[in-house]
């Protein structure tokens, strides 16, 4: 990737954590933190990894994208609206009474949604339904997955893992945003799943572990995903929980509450700052 | 595939033949997660073997990969035992195949008491009542081998989810190749003027051996299969009550929750006529014969004769 396009597409990811929070912020709840860390890998994938289209969201053919964690909604949704899926005066209206952006997506509801997620450790599995479904009748779509850290606690990750190993889904790319932080607090001190790349090794996936905020780390691993012929791929992705937003880095306290007036304003002033600095501020 | 009237043979068996009769569609999918042999899924495993997934002993991965699968035009059909498929996998089946409305069959064999011998953790008595309470699921008992047979057709023509519940024990084909089956629909078996039978499953032969021990006495009762438990036929409950005037349901079911609550909505919004329930009171299973345990927790035709007795005493 060019310096110009790792540079387009930290204003695309800019802009996404921008709407992220307005969203969260005009419906004063939501769940910024794991939103932010996400904004990365959902801008490159939908601005420059998958096949799909805004004006036929619902070709067969087109790659699949389920937000496994579907809690981080603000992000998705604030990626469609950033890739024309969505008006981007839609997202204010999130989680209110008479908006169809629902709390957690809504695959009916939401162009562009392709699962309805929502209960941690089911969008996985629906993600092997659909990369099975491409190898059962010869379709060559790939499907991706963003699972959180906390979530593969859930059991049944385990069960789709050793699924989708088992039927060789090498059209399945599943992220995991490595952010350390769940509700509760360190992941490793709520409940430890580490070490997490050994784990899905030891599952059969081939495992790939980068920075979530370098562009190029993800799409050499988006790549290396492809060459694989025989099993699913797990890009460990190590992120900063409320990346972008400097009181919400590292914070557990940002996975599910909202900024008030003064928090917001700050925050948008500070991805601003750094939109200024790409040169892609409007 | 057809049965004679009279033949006995289990509705899993009727499930596995059908989904081997009527699976040449390129999008049908059976799944199963280990249960192949016994929910009778082989059957189309060896007609399809490239269509037919086994998940290992994950049925909440089952359920939800069904709906992946669905999401991209597959018709799937997910089985396990019924306390497997509805009971541990419940909240995969509403959040991930119900609030979607995705096209999943949730085939669901090994049903009620009459499991037998593997007793109360393996006799599911709750499914219709939970698998009822999910928005947009349809939900189908049939009672016999040849309903059976065309509620998989009618659910594969079906556009969203559907859960059906089929049996291990042996049963009398009560329907013959001219019966005509539609969701939603109930059937009038036998006329009658007293009080109406409502039966579903197994319970419906059982409703009609009732009728012969009523008539013996001299009451004259109607029967009536359900096996679309939802939506429900409130036309014909309403037109039951209205002709009998009392009404005795009949279920291998807990009391709680199934077709004797989908009946009573129905009647106490319409036309209120006394009714009483047959199923399970509110209690588990045990280790059994089949037989013995539908007569020890009252699932026969004597203990509906009583019902519907008793409830002819409340008019």
């Amino acid at each position: 990737m060019t310096d110009v396009q790792v540079k387009e597409l930290q204003i695309h990811a800019t802009n996404v954590r921008k709407m992220a929070l307005e969203a969260v912020y005009s419906a004063n709840s939501g769940h910024p933190g794991g939103s932010l860390s996400a904004a990365d890998i959902l801008t490159y994938l939908y601005g420059k990894e998958m096949r799909v289209d805004p004006k036929d969201p619902k070709n067969p053919d087109r790659d699949r994208f389920v937000l496994s964690k579907g809690h981080c909604s603000p992000g998705l949704y604030a990626t469609l609206a950033e890739f024309g899926f969505l008006p981007k005066e839609d997202i204010k209206t999130f989680r209110q009474i008479d908006s169809y952006l629902q709390g957690h997506p809504d695959m009916k509801g939401v162009k562009g949604v392709d699962m309805s997620t929502g209960s941690l450790g089911q969008g996985i599995s629906a993600a092997c339904g659909m990369a099975l479904a491409a190898k059962l009748s010869k379709q060559d779509y790939r499907v991706y997955t963003i699972l959180g850290d906390g979530e593969i606690e859930e059991g049944q990750v385990w069960e789709a893992a050793m699924f989708a190993a088992h039927y060789e889904l090498n059209n399945l790319t599943a992220f995991l945003d490595f952010n350390g932080l769940q509700i509760d607090g360190d992941i490793r001190q709520v409940m430890n799943s580490t070490p997490i790349d050994k784990k899905f090794e030891a599952f059969g996936w081939n495992v790939i572990s980068i920075d979530a905020h370098d562009f190029n780390q993800i799409e050499a691993a988006v790549e290396d995903a492809k060459k694989v012929t025989d099993k699913p791929t797990l890009i460990l992705a190590t992120s900063i929980k409320g990346k972008g937003v400097s009181y919400m880095e590292n914070q557990a306290g940002w996975h599910g509450a909202a900024p008030n007036k003064e928090q917001y304003e700050q925050a948008i002033s500070e991805l601003d700052a750094y939109l200024n600095e790409l040169g892609g501020l409007a | 595939m057809t049965y004679q009237l009279g033949e006995k043979v289990a509705t899993r068996e009727a499930y596995g033949n059908a989904l081997a009769e009527f699976g040449a569609n390129e999008n049908v999918i059976v799944m199963d997660a280990d249960l192949s042999k016994s929910t009778k899924t082989d059957c189309f495993k060896k007609v399809y073997p490239e269509r037919f997934i086994n998940t290992g002993i994950a049925e909440g991965n089952m359920l939800t990969t069904a709906a992946g699968l669905a999401s991209c035009g597959k018709i799937v059909f997910a089985s396990s035992f019924a306390m497997f498929a509805a009971g541990r996998a419940f909240e995969q089946i509403r959040n991930s195949i119900g609030y979607p409305h995705l096209n999943v069959k949730i085939g669901a064999t090994h049903a009620g008491i009459s499991v037998g011998e593997d007793g109360a953790t393996h006799q599911c008595l709750e499914d219709l009542a939970i698998m009822r309470s999910i928005p947009g699921m349809v939900v189908i008992n049939p009672a016999d081998a040849a309903e059976s047979r065309l509620a998989v057709k009618a659910a594969i023509d079906y556009e969203g989810p559907v859960y059906l519940r089929f049996g291990r024990l042996a049963v009398p084909t009560i329907f013959d190749e001219n019966y005509k089956f539609e969701i939603g629909k109930g059937v009038v078996l036998a006329e009658g003027t007293d009080v109406t039978l409502i039966g579903t499953g197994l319970m419906v032969p059982a409703a009609l051996e009732a009728r012969e021990l009523l008539a013996a006495e001299g009451i004259s009762a109607r029967v009536v299969n359900i096996a679309t438990i939802k939506p429900i036929d409130r036309e014909l409950i309403i037109d039951c009550a209205k002709a009998t005037g009392a009404i005795v349901t009949a279920e291998e079911h807990n009391v709680i929750g199934g077709l004797g609550s989908a009946v009573a909505e129905v009647l106490c919004e319409t036309v209120p006529v006394p009714m009483l329930r047959v199923g399970t009171e509110d209690v588990f299973g045990r280790s059994g014969k089949p037989n013995e345990l539908l007569a020890m927790y009252g699932l026969d035709a004597k203990n509906i004769a009583a019902k519907a007795k008793a409830a002819i005493n409340l008019k």
